[in-house]
C-alpha cells in the first residue's frame, strides 16, 4: 500500500490586496492573495513545505521530486537545493520537474511510483500588472511525503495527454499569454469529464461516493464548468480556503486542503487539468487520526504588502539602488565546503564546553577546544532577539533590512536578517525561528540562499 | 611575559597632516608626498634619504611599500605596508616606534594615506575574502547602531537619553571641526538639525556617522635621547598598545553589544605602560575613534573617563566639550575630518603634536599633561583597538 504519509502547505506571509491593484491598474478588486516575499522564491517556499512535511522523518525517502513553473535556476538543479536545505541525505535522488504547470501532477505521479519519496510543488504566480495571473494567483508550496504507511492510500490514477495551446510563456518572460477563453473551455471540460470517468471506473467508484474533490486547472472558466459535475459539499474543503490558483503547486495544495478536511475512510478525488488531465483517488486511512495536518490552520497571519513593494519584489517596479558596491555573490567552492552549514543550518556543538558554534569552527569560540565537535541542526531551534537594528544601507531588496542578533535556545548566537516583519516593531527578547530565504541575487545571477529568522509562532513550541 | 613601556623611549620630531576632504583633484601619491615632505620639513628639514625606514599604513589605496617609494622616488630603503582595518594609522605608528626603540634604525617615518573618494560610494567598502555568503552583511552604521538598544537595556537608560548624548557628541565634534582648517566639515551644526535628521541605521542618522574622505598624515620618529637634535618641542611616546579581540563576539551569546572590550583592554595596557592610575584626571585630552556617535559614547567608559553606564550623563554635562574637564576630539574627530583609513590614527596624533607644542590655535588646551589617542577597526564584538599615550615630557 502506497500513499501519502504526511503533507504540509506553506503560504508566504505577505498578502496583496486586490483593491490596491485596482487603484493602480484600474478595474475592480476584492480580497487578498498570498504573495512570496522579497526574499522568497519557489525553492525557499519548497524548502519550508518539505521541512514541515518531513519534520525529521526523511530517513526512508529515496527520491525528491520538485515541481515549479518559476524555477530559480535553469540547468542547475533547484531540487538539489531543496533536498540539501531539507536535511535529506546525499543518497536521495532529487529531480526538477520544471517549466510546465503539469509538472505538479507529474511530480506526484513520479513520487507515488517511486514509493518512498517526497513530492514538493512550489510556485510563484504573477504576470504583467493587471493580469489575471496577478489577481487570481496564489504563491504557495506543498510537500507530500509518499511511503508505505500512509494517511491516504492511493486507490487509482488516470492520465490523458492532449496537445493544444491554451497558455504559454517564453522562458524568462514575465507574461503568460493565453488563447481565447472559450477555446480552452471546450478543450478542458471534456478532458475533465473523461478523466473523472476513467479514474472512477478503474477504482469502481461512483461520483457520489467521493467525499472530497479537488479540481485544479489554470483555466478559470473550465474549472467553473467542471465543478458543476459535483456537489457543493464535495468541493467545500477547497472552496473554504479561497486561495487562488497556485500553478504547479495547485494540485498538491488542493490535495492537502482536502486531506485536512477528511476523516478515515473518506475518498478524495484530485484532478489536474493542464495540457491534458491527471486524476488521483486516495482513501484516507485510520492513521490519519494521529497524523499531522497541513499546518495551514496554525500558519502565521498574513501581513499586507503594498502594490508598489510587490511590484518591486517581482522586478516589475525597479527602484533606484543605493550608491553602494555591487552585491558580492557567494563563491561556489566556499558554498560547497560549508554546504551543511549554508543549506542545512548545521552548527557545531563543542564537545568540551557544549557551546554551539555558528558557523562551525576548528577552534571553539568559547573554550578553544579543537576536537570533539558534534554537528547539530539549528533548523528547528527557536531563539530570542539579543539586539537588533534597521539598516537602510543594506543590499536587501526591502528596506530597511531588519537585522537581528539571535541567541538560540540551548546556546548559540548568530546575526542575520529578520524576515516577515515588514513594518513591524521588534524588541529585545522577541522569539524567533529559523527560515530558509534569499539574502541577495548577485549580478552574475547567483542566488545567495541563507538561513534567516522570522517571528516564532507559539504553536511551534 | 608581559607588555611593557619601550625600554628605549621614542619621540615624534616632525609631523604633517594634509587637509582632509573630497579631494577630487588629488590622488594618493599627491597626498603621501605632501604628508611625507611636510613631516620631514617640520623635523628640522630632513631629506627623504635621512630616513632609515618607513612604515606605510593604507587599507585599500595600494599594496606593498612600493605605494610609498614610487611617488617619493625612495630607493633601497626598508618600506613596510601595514593594515589593521581602521586602526591602520596607529598600527603604522606603533611599528615604526618599535623599530627605533629596538635600535635597528635611528630615524623612521610612519605615514598613513588613503584615497577613498575615487570608489564612487558614499560609504566605505571593506575588502572581503570570497566566501559562502553566510556572514551577515550589515552596513557599518548598522553594526554600530546595535550598541544603542543594547546599552539602553544594560543600564536601564531610555534610548531617547542615549540619542540626546549622541546628538551632543555630533554637535560637539562638528563645533570643534569648525575651528580646524584641515577638517573636511568646518561648520557648526545646530542640535535641532542633528536630532531631526532621518535615520540610516537604528537610531543613527548621517550626523551620527563619520564622513568618507581622502587624506594623509606622517610622523618622523627618533629615540627620545636624540629628539632635541631635530626640534625643540618633541612629542614623547609614553605608551603603545594594541588589542585584537578574538572576533567572536557576534557569535557569542555572552556578548551584549553594549561594550567595546578591546578598547578597554588596549587602554589598560597603555595606562600601565605610562604609569597612569586615574585616567579620568591624568589624561588632559583625548582623540578617540568617533566613527559613529555611540562609539565615542561607549569609549568614554572603556577608556576609564566615565563610570559604566554614566557616560551619557557626562557627555550631556559637557565634560568632554572643548572647554570641559577632558576635551575629546577637540580637532573635530572622524566626525569632522572623515575617515581616510590609513591616515586617521596619524591625524589623531597630529592633533597631539599641535596641542603639546602650543600650536593648536583657538583649540589650544592649557597645559596638557597626557594626551590619549584611541583608534579602532572592526565593529562591536569584532574589533581591534590601538591606544597611544603621548606628552611633551620625556618618559
Amino acid at each position: 500500500m502506497v500513499g501519502i504519509e504526511s503533507y504540509a502547505v506553506y503560504l508566504p506571509v505577505p498578502r496583496l490586496d486586490r483593491a490596491d491593484v485596482a487603484r493602480v491598474v484600474g478595474g475592480r478588486g476584492k480580497g487578498t492573495r498570498p504573495v512570496a516575499s522579497y526574499d522568497e522564491d519557489a525553492t525557499t517556499m519548497g524548502v519550508a513545505a518539505a521541512r514541515a512535511a518531513l519534520h525529521g522523518a526523511g530517513a526512508g525517502v529515496d527520491s525528491l521530486w520538485f515541481a515549479t513553473t518559476r524555477p530559480a535556476y535553469l540547468e542547475k538543479s533547484n531540487a538539489a537545493t531543496v533536498a540539501a536545505a531539507s536535511g535529506l541525505a546525499a543518497e536521495v535522488a532529487a529531480y526538477d520537474v520544471s517549466g510546465a504547470l503539469r509538472g505538479g501532477a507529474g511530480a506526484l505521479r513520479a513520487g507515488l511510483a517511486a514509493g518512498a519519496a517526497v513530492v514538493v510543488a512550489s510556485d510563484v504566480r504573477y504576470g504583467l500588472p493587471g493580469s489575471a495571473d496577478e489577481a487570481e494567483g496564489a504563491d504557495a508550496a506543498a510537500a507530500l511525503l509518499v511511503g508505505p504507511d500512509p494517511v491516504a492510500e492511493l486507490v487509482g490514477t488516470a492520465s490523458l495527454t492532449s496537445e493544444f495551446l491554451d497558455r504559454w510563456r517564453i522562458p524568462g518572460d514575465v507574461r503568460t499569454r493565453t488563447w481565447e477563453e472559450r477555446f480552452g473551455v471546450e478543450e478542458y471540460v471534456p478532458l475533465v469529464e473523461r478523466i473523472v470517468d476513467d479514474v472512477l471506473g478503474r477504482c469502481e467508484l461512483k461520483r457520489e461516493q467521493v467525499d472530497h474533490v479537488v479540481i485544479s486547472t489554470p483555466h478559470a472558466r473550465a474549472r467553473a464548468a467542471a465543478r458543476r459535475g459535483f456537489e457543493a459539499a464535495q468541493l467545500a474543503a477547497i472552496d473554504a480556503a479561497a486561495l487562488g490558483y497556485a500553478g504547479a503547486a495547485d494540485l498538491a495544495v488542493g490535495l492537502a486542503l482536502a486531506l485536512d478536511a477528511a476523516a478515515p475512510g473518506d475518498l478524495v478525488l484530485a484532478v489536474s487539468a493542464t495540457d491534458g488531465a491527471d486524476a488521483f483517488v486516495f482513501r484516507v486511512t485510520e492513521k490519519h487520526v494521529t497524523g499531522g495536518r497541513s499546518g495551514l490552520a496554525a500558519a502565521p497571519a498574513g501581513q499586507p504588502v503594498s502594490y508598489g513593494d510587490f511590484l518591486n519584489w517581482r522586478g516589475l517596479l525597479p527602484r533606484e539602488p543605493a550608491r553602494r558596491p555591487d552585491i558580492k555573490p557567494p563563491v561556489p567552492p566556499a558554498a560547497r565546503r560549508t554546504a551543511s552549514w549554508k543549506f542545512g543550518f548545521v552548527a557545531a556543538r563543542c564537545g568540551s564546553c557544549g557551546y554551539r558554534n555558528l558557523p562551525p569552527r576548528q577552534v571553539c569560540l568559547r573554550c578553544s577546544a579543537t576536537e570533539g565537535f558534534e554537528p547539530v541542526s539549528m533548523v528547528d531551534v527557536p531563539g530570542r532577539i539579543a539586539t537588533f537594528t534597521d539598516d537602510w544601507l543594506s543590499e536587501s531588496v526591502q528596506l530597511p533590512a531588519r537585522v537581528v542578533a539571535v541567541d538560540f535556545d540551548g546556546g548559540g548566537r548568530f546575526e542575520c536578517e529578520m524576515t516577515d516583519v515588514v513594518g513591524r516593531e521588534l524588541a529585545i527578547g522577541d522569539r524567533v525561528s529559523p527560515t530558509f530565504r534569499l539574502a541577495s541575487v548577485a549580478g552574475n545571477g547567483v542566488r545567495n540562499y541563507v538561513w534567516k529568522v522570522r517571528p516564532h509562532l507559539e504553536e511551534e513550541d | 611575559m608581559g607588555s611593557h613601556a619601550l625600554a628605549t623611549p621614542v619621540a615624534v620630531v616632525g609631523m604633517a597632516c594634509t587637509n582632509f576632504g573630497e579631494l577630487w583633484d588629488r590622488n594618493v601619491d599627491d597626498l603621501l608626498v605632501e604628508a611625507t615632505h611636510g613631516a620631514l620639513g617640520s623635523a628640522g628639514g630632513l631629506g627623504v634619504d635621512d630616513v632609515d625606514a618607513f612604515w606605510l599604513g593604507s587599507m585599500i589605496s595600494g599594496v606593498s611599500g612600493l605605494t610609498l617609494t614610487r611617488p617619493l622616488n625612495i630607493s633601497h630603503k626598508p618600506v613596510t605596508r601595514v593594515e589593521n582595518m581602521c586602526a591602520t594609522g596607529s598600527e603604522a605608528f606603533r611599528n615604526a616606534c618599535y623599530a627605533v626603540s629596538s635600535g635597528a634604525y635611528d630615524v623612521v617615518m610612519a605615514v598613513g594615506g588613503e584615497k577613498l573618494k575615487d570608489a564612487g560610494y558614499s560609504g566605505l567598502e571593506m575588502p572581503s575574502v570570497p566566501n559562502d555568503g553566510t556572514p551577515p552583511v550589515l552596513s557599518a552604521p548598522a553594526m554600530y547602531s546595535m550598541i544603542v538598544p543594547a546599552y539602553a537595556r544594560r543600564y536601564g537608560v531610555p534610548e531617547e537619553q542615549i540619542k540626546e548624548a549622541m546628538t551632543h557628541i555630533a554637535w560637539k565634534n562638528h563645533g570643534n571641526g569648525a575651528r580646524n582648517p584641515r577638517a573636511q566639515f568646518r561648520k557648526e551644526v545646530p542640535k535641532e538639525t542633528i536630532a531631526a535628521a532621518p535615520t540610516l541605521a537604528g537610531r543613527l542618522s548621517v550626523f551620527d556617522c563619520s564622513g568618507v574622505a581622502d587624506g594623509a598624515a606622517a610622523a618622523v620618529i627618533v629615540r627620545a635621547e636624540d629628539a632635541l637634535k631635530y626640534t625643540d618641542k618633541p612629542l614623547y611616546v609614553h605608551a603603545l598598545a594594541l588589542d585584537a579581540g578574538s572576533g567572536t563576539g557576534r557569535n557569542d551569546s555572552d556578548y551584549d553589544y553594549s561594550d567595546l572590550a578591546e578598547a578597554a583592554a588596549s587602554a589598560r595596557t597603555a595606562y600601565a605602560q605610562a604609569g597612569i592610575t586615574d585616567p579620568a584626571t591624568e589624561i588632559s585630552l583625548a582623540e578617540v575613534h568617533d566613527c559613529f556617535t555611540p562609539t565615542e559614547l561607549v569609549l568614554m567608559e572603556e577608556l576609564g573617563f566615565s563610570e559604566r553606564g554614566k557616560a551619557w550623563r557626562d557627555v550631556l554635562d559637557g565634560r568632554y566639550d572643548r572647554d570641559g574637564a577632558l576635551p575629546v576630539n577637540i580637532d573635530g574627530g572622524l566626525k569632522s575630518f572623515g575617515h581616510p583609513i590609513g591616515a586617521s590614527g596619524l591625524r589623531m596624533i597630529f592633533e597631539m603634536w599641535l596641542q603639546f607644542r602650543g600650536e593648536a590655535g583657538e583649540r589650544q588646551v592649557a597645559d596638557p599633561r597626557f594626551g590619549l589617542v584611541q583608534n579602532q577597526g572592526g565593529s562591536p564584538g569584532d574589533l581591534v583597538s590601538a591606544v597611544t599615550i603621548v606628552s611633551d615630557r620625556r618618559p
